[in-house]
């Protein structure tokens, strides 16, 4: 049986978001008050407070920011906060990877794999080659 | 003396047990409570305000205070994890100030070896309506990995080595060989630290606290009070709590609220970092007590790794002497909360009763820091700095 991601638990603003992951897009949230994308995505602005947030794709590239390979776990994985082209930092995991040779920085790109809810994809990254 | 102080620390105790298969948690809580009021020369009937966090069994406070049969007037259940006992202490100053309450019983206890939770593999509790949940359970976020990732960016950003945290373990455990009651009293090297199994990113196995049962208690007064009892008097002359998240996804993870909460601390008291003769620092992981070092001002941005080194945390060896009783690391973690602990033993250096090979001579500056949450993703600093008069 192959490790699968913990099936995300969405709430009724991130329907959109979860609804993209499974077509292969990584939607994140921009204002139009102030300008700046956030994450993780939020009705209001985190920095303005307004309500004119709006979903937007992503270009899905991004750099590593931090990484840790959880080695003393039945499935081991690389947890990893990844910095988006459009500012923000996700936390995510890293896959088909050699875990060692990881570096802070290392461009990524995103990928959309299975969960444990057979019906919902998650966002992960592998390094661009 | 920089002010007149509002309040003192009159009772601590810090229960000896680090597995308690024979002890229920409410008991527990009973007996660390019983202690601080014995130390302190008080009974239960003094106590008019009490403080506990999310350990206590019940709704907020109501059972252990039915438990104990307490007869309060003023109650605080602030959690912030790990550094709510210390914030528990700051609140208790503002509340006895306030003429809320006039003796503030604090107590923390539990027995996470009896549950299932002794294998360092903590996961946060599954609530969907946490905000982040759905951003961060799908990725296995766990305490060992946000800790891993906050490590393994101070190693990019500042060169520090696998080598220089071990220096912090070897420093508890050079304190910790002198407590009875610690978890682990063994001596370790550098190279022990360094050989033990990789755990999580650059983590090592000694590079993680222990998890204990047990617990501990604090009492707080009104300075009339504290006058009339026989115990030397410390006071709290500055606290300092913050919260600190991801910043809307634009946070530096090796960044703590330490910056924040040591600060505001170290203006109410009006001392500076160099005056701090003993530091108790919460050190859920060696890299955990590191950063507090630096956003303490102990030493500038990026400089812990050579700071911490040749013993400079060690009594009667370093500049800074640290975590004495042997610190989360070697002595006691209990509830996978330090910051009980961290305000027991600047007590008991300030009262001149540690243990005397780690005692610093004529202590009257202490402070004491916790971490409470996540490094990295959600965590809160509180500070306390303590003098004796």
């Amino acid at each position: 049986m192959p490790f699968l991601n913990p099936a995300p638990t969405p709430t009724p603003d991130s329907e959109p978001f979860w609804q993209a992951a499974n077509c292969g897009e990584l939607l994140i949230k921009h204002c139009e008050g102030c300008g700046q994308a956030h994450w993780y995505p939020r009705p209001n602005c985190p920095f303005c407070a307004s309500d004119r947030t709006v979903w937007r794709k992503a270009s899905g590239r991004g750099t590593i920011q931090s990484h840790c390979h959880l080695r003393r776990v039945a499935d081991p994985y690389v947890l990893a906060y990844v910095t988006l082209e459009e500012g923000p930092t996700m936390m995510t995991n890293i896959i088909d990877c050699d875990p060692d040779s990881l570096k802070i920085g290392d461009p990524v790109t995103v990928s959309f794999i299975p969960s444990a809810d057979p019906d919902q994809r998650v966002p992960v990254f592998t390094v661009q080659v | 003396m920089f002010r007149t102080p509002l309040a003192y620390i009159v009772g601590a105790y810090e229960h000896p047990l680090r597995d308690a298969p024979e002890t229920s948690v409410a008991q527990l809580h009973a007996e660390v409570a019983l202690g601080a009021l014995a130390d302190a020369g008080l009974s239960k009937d003094d106590v008019d305000g009490f403080f506990c966090g999310p350990d206590a069994p019940g709704t907020g406070p109501l059972s252990l205070a039915d438990y104990m049969n307490l007869n309060l007037r003023h109650v605080d259940t602030t959690n912030t994890s790990g550094s709510s006992y210390l914030i528990h202490v700051a609140h208790a100053v503002q509340a006895i100030a306030a003429g809320k309450c006039n003796v503030a019983l604090i107590t923390l206890a539990g027995r996470p070896r009896q549950q299932g939770k002794g294998k360092g593999s903590l996961k946060r509790a599954d609530d969907p309506n946490q905000p982040d949940f759905q951003w961060e359970h799908p990725f296995g976020l766990q305490i060992l990995g946000a800790y891993g990732m906050v490590a393994e960016r101070h190693r990019h950003l500042y060169g520090t080595t696998a080598e220089q945290m071990g220096w912090v373990k070897v420093a508890a455990s050079h304190h910790a060989q002198h407590n009875p009651h610690a978890m682990l009293r063994k001596v370790v090297t550098v190279e022990d630290v360094v050989t033990s199994p990789l755990v999580a990113g650059p983590l090592h196995r000694l590079d993680c606290c222990v998890v204990t049962d047990g617990g501990g208690a604090l009492v707080v007064a009104r300075p009339e009070i504290a006058r009339s009892l026989k115990r030397p008097l410390v006071a709290v002359i500055g606290c300092g709590e913050a919260p600190m998240g991801q910043a809307g996804g634009y946070a530096e993870i090796t960044n703590t609220a330490a910056q924040r909460s040591g600060a505001a601390a170290f203006a109410e008291a009006g001392i500076t970092p160099a005056d701090i003769q003993y530091a108790s620092l919460y050190d859920s992981f060696t890299i955990t007590a590191m950063l507090q070092i630096e956003d303490l001002g102990f030493c500038e941005k990026g400089q812990v790794g050579r700071f911490v080194m040749d013993g400079n945390l060690i009594s009667g060896v370093g500049k800074l002497p640290f975590n004495t009783d042997g610190g989360g690391l070697c002595n006691n973690h209990p509830v996978n909360r330090g910051g009980m602990t961290k305000a027991l033993e600047a007590v008991r250096q300030l009262r001149g009763e540690a243990h005397p090979a780690v005692q610093v001579p004529n202590c009257r500056l202490a402070l004491a820091n916790a971490i409470g949450g996540q490094l990295g993703v959600r965590h809160a600093s509180s500070t306390l700095i303590l003098e004796r008069e």
